[in-house]
């Protein structure tokens, strides 16, 4: 009883320390002030003004176009090596895929920004954060598809071959509708992280080039103002949709194995 | 013709040779079957004829016709695997229409044959189902459904009632028998399970160790085992070490350390001196209260040791005197009574001069 009273604090603690700051955020997004520092009343003012600032609606442009286009070819890609590492269990290309999503993106970062420098002499924008957010997002996809297959019976897949499906249409019949729920988790986790990511992007994106996070930062640099305690709200809200989405397609990353 | 021949099969994975020169002509119409223990590589070759695998020596014929190099997709064979391996996205109307749909059937004939393979099955009703609202019977005869559906020349059935409790098991023996019979599609049927073997099956291959040691209807195979691992794998059996004493046209002469002679039926092969064992099912021996007047030749006393009732019959296990324990299998035909002996009750165990088999040791 006493323990499990403990337990409850400890837990109630953490939860607390993870999102108070989060909510704070949404609080004062909707604050009729310029300060973030009382309550005064509430307000959507502040929503208003993000639709009036060009700049910014042209990173989160820029955002969403990266993310669209990043997510849909890492989620291609990734499909693809998730298949290959079950299908051939080979040693090291779990290694090759998996390591950038290991690697720290500090790491990363730099060594993408070295590589399209020094090595391809590549002029940095668009292009450059679209291959690094495509490098970043494969592993991730790789990982749901292959949890995904590694749940099923092997037996499926031949007996579709031995019912007398060639090995595409197997594969278009039988594996497809079947990774599908991993296939889209996969898309949308690629989604939310080239949508929310900094680190990488800070590196690879050039000058003149902006994305959300990026410009979030530029602004912070100036001050806390509300207009980005809205933007955050605004971008929370989406993370955590699109989380949310994936966690329904594919529930078994999200459920701790039994 | 022999429908599928296999000739001087071998199959090795690494060191290990899994299918040892195993050669079988599979008649057409015939309910085949692969028995043997755990690992002896009745799967392996299942999966050579089906094409998932190739052997590294020999040669498959289906018709004459050599298989190698034809893809499993080629094959008029299909598959009940163990597991079922029903598509869990399609419904079971979509699993049995799906070898259909692969060669190109249109709709409308689709929709026929898999109502009519419904019917086969006495799955009518779950034609919209999806496989994991069936239970393990129903899976059952839906991948059986699925692998009949567009008339294979031989459906290869991997332990298909493995799964299935004994109860449930019985029933899917008898209406797998039936429907072999219906559709007269050649069935090769794979199983660890001898009596489940012996029940179903036109002819019996048993395997161990990759090889074929024998192959033979039911009824030769229990009653004339060819070797010791035959008469020990398939039903219950007695073994008496003997030495021959002396063998002629009209039967063996045995003697049997501590015992005395015993006249076993006549084998042309087996010279006088030869060491071997008389091989004995359970229910040849009579067992009677040592007392009585022996009727047969072969007569030999002990003592009940032990005792197994299993309601239609009894097993007693008899303690001869020069230390073999022999089973005796008694029928309990006589009702209100099950036990004619008592465990410490002197009896006597006799059989007839032409029962049993001998077998070199
Ligand atoms: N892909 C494989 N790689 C290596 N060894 C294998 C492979 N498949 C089978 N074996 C080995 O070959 C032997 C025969 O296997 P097989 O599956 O044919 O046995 P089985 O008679 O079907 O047994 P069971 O009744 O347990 O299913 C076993 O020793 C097994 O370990
Ligand atoms: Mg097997």
């Amino acid at each position: 009883m006493k323990r499990g009273f403990l337990l409850w604090c400890a837990a109630l603690a953490t939860y607390a320390f993870l999102y108070l700051p989060l909510a704070v955020v949404v609080l004062f997004s909707f604050n009729d002030s310029e300060l973030n520092a009382a309550w005064v009343g509430f307000t959507t003012h502040w929503y208003s003004r993000l639709l009036a600032d060009e700049v910014l609606l042209q990173a989160a442009g820029n955002s969403l176009l990266i993310a669209l286009v990043s997510s849909s070819i890492a989620t291609v890609l990734g499909t693809m090596a998730g298949i290959a590492m079950h299908r051939w269990r080979l040693r090291l290309l779990p290694f090759l895929v998996l390591t950038p999503v290991a690697m720290p993106e500090i790491l990363l970062g730099v060594s993408l920004l070295l590589f399209f420098r020094q090595v391809l002499d590549l002029t940095l924008g668009l292009f450059s954060i679209l291959v690094a957010h495509i490098t970043f997002s494969i592993g991730f996809v790789a990982i749901i598809v292959r949890a995904r297959l590694a749940g099923m019976d092997e037996s499926i897949f031949e007996a579709a071959r031995d019912l007398g499906a060639s090995p595409w249409r197997t594969f278009t019949r039988i594996t497809l509708p079947l990774i599908l729920p991993g296939i889209v988790a996969g898309y949308l986790m690629a989604f939310t992280l080239s949508i929310d990511d900094f680190v990488i992007t800070f590196f690879v994106a050039g000058v003149g080039m902006s994305t959300l996070p990026l410009q979030i930062y530029s602004m912070i640099k100036v001050a806390v103002t509300p207009e980005i305690n809205a933007i955050s709200t605004l971008l929370m809200g989406l993370t955590l949709t699109l989380i949310g989405l994936a966690s329904r397609f594919a529930p078994e990353l999200w459920r701790s194995k039994s | 013709m022999a429908l599928l021949e296999l000739r001087n099969i071998t199959k090795r994975f690494g060191r290990l040779e899994a299918v040892k020169e195993v050669s079988l002509a599979i008649e057409a119409g015939e309910f085949f079957t692969l028995l043997g223990p755990s690992g002896c590589g009745k799967t392996t070759i299942l999966r050579m004829i089906a094409g998932f695998d190739a052997p590294d020596e020999g040669e498959l014929f289906l018709d004459g016709k050599p298989l190698s190099g034809i893809a499993p997709e080629k094959r008029p064979v299909h598959t009940v695997f163990q597991s079922y391996a029903l598509f869990p996205h399609l419904t079971v109307a979509g699993n049995i229409a799906f070898p259909l749909e692969m060669i190109g059937r249109p709709a409308d004939e689709i929709l026929q044959r898999v109502r009519e393979t419904l019917e086969l099955v006495h799955l009518e009703d779950k034609g919209s189902a999806f496989p994991h609202e069936l239970s393990g019977g129903q899976k059952q005869r839906v991948a059986l459904a699925r692998g009949l559906v567009n008339k294979p020349r031989v459906l290869l059935l991997d332990e298909p009632l493995g799964a299935l409790d004994a109860k449930l098991r019985e029933r899917m023996q008898g209406e797998l028998v039936a429907l072999q019979r219906e559709v007269g599609v050649t069935f090769v049927f794979v199983t660890h399970a001898q009596q489940e073997a012996l029940a179903l099956s036109h002819r019996i291959a048993v395997m161990n160790a990759g090889r074929v040691e024998q192959l033979d209807v039911p009824e030769v195979l229990y009653s004339s085992p060819k070797n010791r691992f035959v008469a020990d794998f398939i039903g219950n059996i007695n073994v008496l070490n003997c030495l021959v004493a002396e063998s002629s046209p009209h039967g063996l002469r045995l003697n049997v350390e501590g015992l005395g002679e015993i006249a076993a039926p006549a084998h042309p092969e087996i010279a006088a001196g030869t060491h071997g064992v008389l091989a004995l099912r359970p229910e040849y021996l009579r067992v009677g209260p040592a007392t009585v007047q022996a009727s047969l030749k072969n007569r030999f006393l002990g003592t009940v040791s032990e005792y197994l009732f299993l309601g239609d019959e009894t097993v007693y296990k008899i303690l001869l005197d020069n230390g073999t324990v022999l089973e005796a299998l008694v029928a309990n035909a006589a009702p209100g009574r099950a036990r004619f002996h008592d465990i410490g009750e002197r009896v006597q165990v006799e059989w007839r001069h032409d029962a049993g088999v001998f077998l070199l040791a």
